[in-house]
């Protein structure tokens, strides 16, 4: 016995399947989106780097200043240093980081700045002063301008010319201070 | 002879209270007070692992800063935002704004719920037939029919 | 040479497979039985084809050819023979391998049943199912080949499917090694399981498709696939029962689930395979619910390779997830397809999947299987929201959150026990019609009885009030299913003259699907007690001890005699094991060895516990290394588990159940015809 007592032979009301579509297509772009950024590298070079505020330890201050933002450096090549003092590949750049301060931050065409990736004050301290570093140095808080670079790991560098505009970036450590030179010197000549 | 037996009992108590110093920690902050807090925040660099069972020597430094602030007599609260500030939302277990989070399976559980019922009320049939068809009522004779038929047989049967 | 071999035989099925498909449609469409039969021949040539590929694969895995790039990533020549094997399913390219043989299998079983009542489902079964396998076999062969080997050239080392030009053959004197984390027993078998699961759960998925695409929207597709359906969700649950348990006994947490977006990609098809299974029953006895099965089984089998895709994509981040690959955007692709295509075939089909929907009673059994299935989707819900609303915070307000255990227990606590009390009252109401009234006459007993053993818990045990509820539900619901089964039993008993335990197996043979399910109820309650017991009362400690210092917890007294540090060379591992004692009132129970077990290859540590399990109880002690670990200190973590074993023992006897309410019975519609003929006689007879 199959009759029906209300004949059900609709379809699908319209309103019912625009509501299906555009919840299928918008999680699909979610998902796509996802996937996309997952894929994504590091910021390249060629990409304008956007405005963002460096909180600074107290001892590495930026011209007396507990803060560095992009936007003053401008004018500057910035060279921007991801580290952590639980990172060991970290410390085979740690020396010649610093000497390479030392040659160009006299210049005063050339701004270091050091920022702390998720990692604790005294460690950080620890490993500051075991190397020397004199540079700004600061931690990156909530870890936002890591996570604007979009770092894969630490120790990576970037090189930022004076019109604000990402020119190099060297992932893990230098192999050498002449490596360094070789990178920043014609970004100084341009 | 008193005198020895009371100094010996006097280091022997002594001996035993320091003895029991040594048994499981005491001091506070305890591993398990750390615990307690770790164990609600993630590690902020290795994948989905919770505080308190990440080896790394990271790990090992922030359950330290853990202890230290218990040790300053900071409360839990202050303590969780501390390390959400430092290492950004994603460190604790839960977002710190959960409205959001609850809010939305809320309205589709509901969604649903209400859908289920309205389904329900659409299905439901009262249990004495209120229309009859054509064709129910030949279903009734039929049925009818068969009654008599089976009445008969157990009639015989008996 | 044997890489290259195992390649082409790769591309060999990859070609029969695409052959198969369009055999298929091209057979149908043209109605051309050759064809169509062509295709079926061709499919199942795929299985020897993918046996060959992965015998391949398995021998270079056994022999240490490291000039491959994935037997180097995933062994090494310190594992034992066995791991060398089950590595095929330790790595990326290997373990798609592993799905697609099994697809093979799996249709191949399907294919050699009778088709005779079913001929038009057939082209559509082979075209699913070879679609499916086509697109996994074709990212191994364009993406993640597991023959490639690895080629010295000016850039460095690298891996190849084929030799580039100025090049020679690199062949590294060791492997990688496995992730120490996955040379356990339980690892072994995990994967396999929740693959043999997912999987088969494309089976009824095709047959869906069929009946929408054929038109036949009737309930023959069901009737195929029920007992399929059986063992599709017996493997997964086995899958994500051995995933608890393995990370229970190795990973050191003193738990088994850790809502982690993966174990959740994993969960989310069971918990629509569990209300697929009820729910079909709805529309076997009533002819009801016919587009919502199908939308049922066609999530499941969405939610299947997305759960798959979130694992290997690299869109999550998970202690799971895969190491990322090229593989994402092709898979969001296929994902991309089989969700608009079997939405769209649904939309296009709704007015053909006509139902007899009528209900007469707000409590019959399938009102109540109908709120069953809202409430397992509404855990579904909860599940998704939590792992898509970590990935939509970051993408369109830049800030990242975790959505981590508390919410998902908050959240689905309430659920679980709706679902319980659902388990309860369901067996006692009727399908069609029941009413207050007759519920509440056969639930009042056990409903007392549940109440009065709630009472002696709370008297002697704990007032905590969130397992006194959960303990009267699960008690409601033994009560209610040992009434029932007894029930039956003794009807049985009382007019076949059995004595009872005869009665009990017979019983159950004669009504595999309904006992097993109550087996299966009574099982998940076994679970529930251990679950209970640990999430609700587990105790945990630690502490730093040197030698003869004793840590007390839960009544136990854990003292710490030794600890020795020793290398096993040819496996690897460095071991470092401590020796405690274990006391419980003054009474020594015996010594426990948690271990730390370093893999030299991959640098990894495992932290193995020293674990005595009883039904009360497991005492579960941890060595840590907060500090460094020697006979001066060491810090342990003890976990006191309550009833834990429980769980344990509940999900074996879950698998029994589901393999009783599995086992094959005789095709039913034969007995019909037995009946109907016995019927004319006695009528002729007359």
């Amino acid at each position: 016995m199959t009759e029906e007592y209300t004949p059900q032979r609709r379809g699908v009301p319209l309103w019912a399947q625009i509501i299906v579509w555009v919840f299928l297509v918008a999680l699909l772009v979610i998902v796509a989106m996802g996937l996309r950024r997952a894929q994504q590298g590091t910021v390249q070079p060629g990409q304008k780097i956007d405005n963002f505020t460096l909180t600074l330890f107290s001892g590495y201050e930026y011209k007396g200043k507990t803060e560095v933002t992009m936007e003053e450096l401008r004018g500057n090549i910035v060279v921007i240093n991801f580290w952590a003092s639980w990172c060991k590949p970290c410390e085979q750049e740690a020396a010649e980081l610093q000497q390479a301060w030392e040659i160009y931050g006299p210049t005063g065409e050339v701004v270091f700045i050091g920022a702390d990736y998720v990692d604790t004050e005294p460690e950080a301290r620890v490993y500051l002063k075991k190397f020397g570093i004199t540079f700004p140095n600061g931690p990156d808080l909530a870890t936002n301008i890591s996570q604007y670079f979009r770092i894969k790991g630490v120790p990576e560098t970037y090189f930022i010319d004076r019109e604000g505009v990402l020119q190099y970036v060297q992932v893990g450590p230098f192999t050498s201070l002449g490596q360094f030179q070789s990178i920043i010197d014609p970004l100084i000549n341009q | 002879m008193k005198k020895i037996l009371s100094i010996i009992l006097l280091v022997l108590i002594v001996a035993g209270a320091s003895a029991s110093l040594v048994f499981a920690q005491d001091t506070f902050p305890t591993d398990d007070d750390v615990n307690k807090i770790a164990k609600q925040l993630y590690c902020p660099v290795c994948e989905s692992t919770p505080l308190d069972v990440c080896p790394t020597e990271a790990c090992r430094q922030w359950r330290e800063v853990i202890r230290t602030m218990l040790t300053e007599g900071k409360s839990e609260a202050e303590i969780k935002q501390h390390f959400a500030t430092q290492y950004g939302i994603r460190v604790l277990n839960v977002p710190p704004n959960p409205w959001l989070t609850y809010f939305v399976p809320g309205v589709v559980i509901l969604i649903g719920a209400v859908m289920l019922f309205r389904g329900f009320q659409l299905w439901k049939k009262p249990l004495v037939a209120e229309s009859v068809s054509d064709k129910d009522e030949a279903e009734q004779v039929q049925q009818d029919e068969y009654l008599a038929k089976m009445e008969a047989e157990l009639k015989r049967r008996k | 040479m044997i890489a290259d071999f195992g390649f082409g035989v790769l591309v060999v099925s990859f070609l029969v497979t695409l052959y198969s498909v369009f055999a298929a449609i091209y057979g149908e469409v043209k109605k051309s039985a050759a064809m169509v039969e062509s295709a079926r021949r061709a499919m199942l040539l795929t299985w020897p084809l993918l046996t060959l590929t992965a015998g391949t694969l398995i021998y270079l895995l056994v022999n240490n050819h490291y000039e491959v790039q994935f037997v180097y990533e995933v062994t090494s020549r310190s594992m034992p023979t066995y791991l060398k094997v089950t590595a095929w399913w330790g790595g990326q390219a290997g373990s798609l391998l592993f799905w697609s043989w099994l697809m093979s299998a799996f249709a191949s079983l399907v294919t050699l049943r009778n088709w005779d009542r079913d001929r038009e489902f057939l082209p559509w079964v082979i075209v699913v199912a070879c679609v499916t396998m086509a697109f996994f076999i074709g990212m191994n062969v364009f993406f993640e080949n597991p023959f490639a080997q690895l080629y010295q050239t000016f850039d460095g080392i690298n891996p190849f499917t084929f030799q580039p030009a100025d090049s020679i053959l690199f062949t590294p004197q060791d492997g990688r090694g496995l992730n120490p984390l996955l040379r356990h027993p339980g690892m072994v078998i995990h994967p396999p399981m929740l693959y043999l699961g997912f999987v088969s759960f494309v089976i009824p998925y095709a047959f869906a498709m069929a009946a929408l695409i054929t038109g036949r929207t009737d309930d023959r597709w069901i009737r195929i696939t029920r007992r399929w359906t059986l063992w599709a969700w017996l493997f997964l649950t086995f899958g994500l029962v051995l995933g608890g348990r393995w990370a229970y006994d190795v990973l050191g947490w003193g738990g088994y689930w850790g809502w982690d977006p993966v174990e959740i990609a994993a969960f989310m098809p069971w918990l629509t395979g569990t209300a697929f299974l009820h729910s079909v029953m709805i529309q076997e006895k009533r002819g009801m619910m016919k587009h919502w099965n199908m939308l049922l089984i066609i999530l499941t089998y969405d939610l299947v390779i997305f759960g798959t895709f979130l694992t290997r994509s690299g869109v999550l981040s998970s202690v799971h997830a895969f190491a990322q690959s090229a593989i994402g955007p092709l898979f969001f692709g296929f994902i991309g397809i089989t969700l608009i295509t079997s939405v769209a075939l649904i939309i296009y089909r709704w007015a053909a999947l006509k139902s007899e929907t009528e209900m007469t009673s707000m409590l019959s059994r399938e009102a109540l299987f109908l709120l069953n299935n809202l409430l397992f989707m509404s855990i579904l819900v909860v599940c998704f929201w939590g792992v898509i609303y970590p990935l939509i915070s970051e993408l369109f307000t830049g800030e990242k959150v975790t959505v981590g255990p508390p919410f998902y227990e908050r959240a689905t606590g309430p659920l679980w026990a709706a679902l319980l009390f659902l388990m309860g009252i369901a067996p006692l109401s009727a399908w069609g019609h029941s009413t207050v009234k007759t519920l509440g006459r056969a639930l009042w007993k056990p409903a007392v009885g549940a109440i009065a053993i709630t009472i002696a818990i709370y008297i002697y045990f704990t007032n905590n009030i969130y397992a006194l509820i959960g303990f009267f539900l699960v008690a409601l619901v033994l009560l209610v299913t040992i009434y029932e089964y007894w029930r039956g039993a003794y009807a049985r008993q009382r007019s076949q003259g059995e004595n009872i335990f005869v009665a009990f197996w017979n019983l159950t043979g004669r009504n595999r699907r309904r006992y097993g399910g109550y087996i299966i109820h009574l099982s998940i309650m076994l679970m529930a007690i251990g679950i209970l017991g640990i999430e609700l009362f587990q105790k945990e400690t630690q502490g730093t001890v040197t030698a003869g210092d004793s840590i007390d917890i839960a009544g136990y007294t854990v003292t710490y005699r030794e600890v020795a540090s020793w290398d096993d060379t040819p496996k690897g591992v460095n071991y470092t094991r401590a020796v405690v004692d274990v006391y419980q009132n003054g009474i020594y129970l015996g010594e426990l060895h948690p271990r730390k077990d370093f893999y030299f290859d991959s640098q990894q540590n495992m932290t193995i516990p020293g674990n005595r399990s009883t039904m009360k109880d497991d005492l579960y002690v941890l060595l840590v290394d907060w500090q460094p670990i020697s006979a001066d200190g060491a810090t342990l973590k003890i976990y006191v588990n309550p009833l834990v074993n429980w769980l344990w023992m509940g999900s074996l006897l879950f698998m029994i159940g589901i393999v009783i309410a599995a086992w094959p019975d005789k095709d039913p519609e034969h007995v019909t015809v037995r009946a109907d003929r016995q019927l004319k006689q006695t009528s002729a007879a007359d």
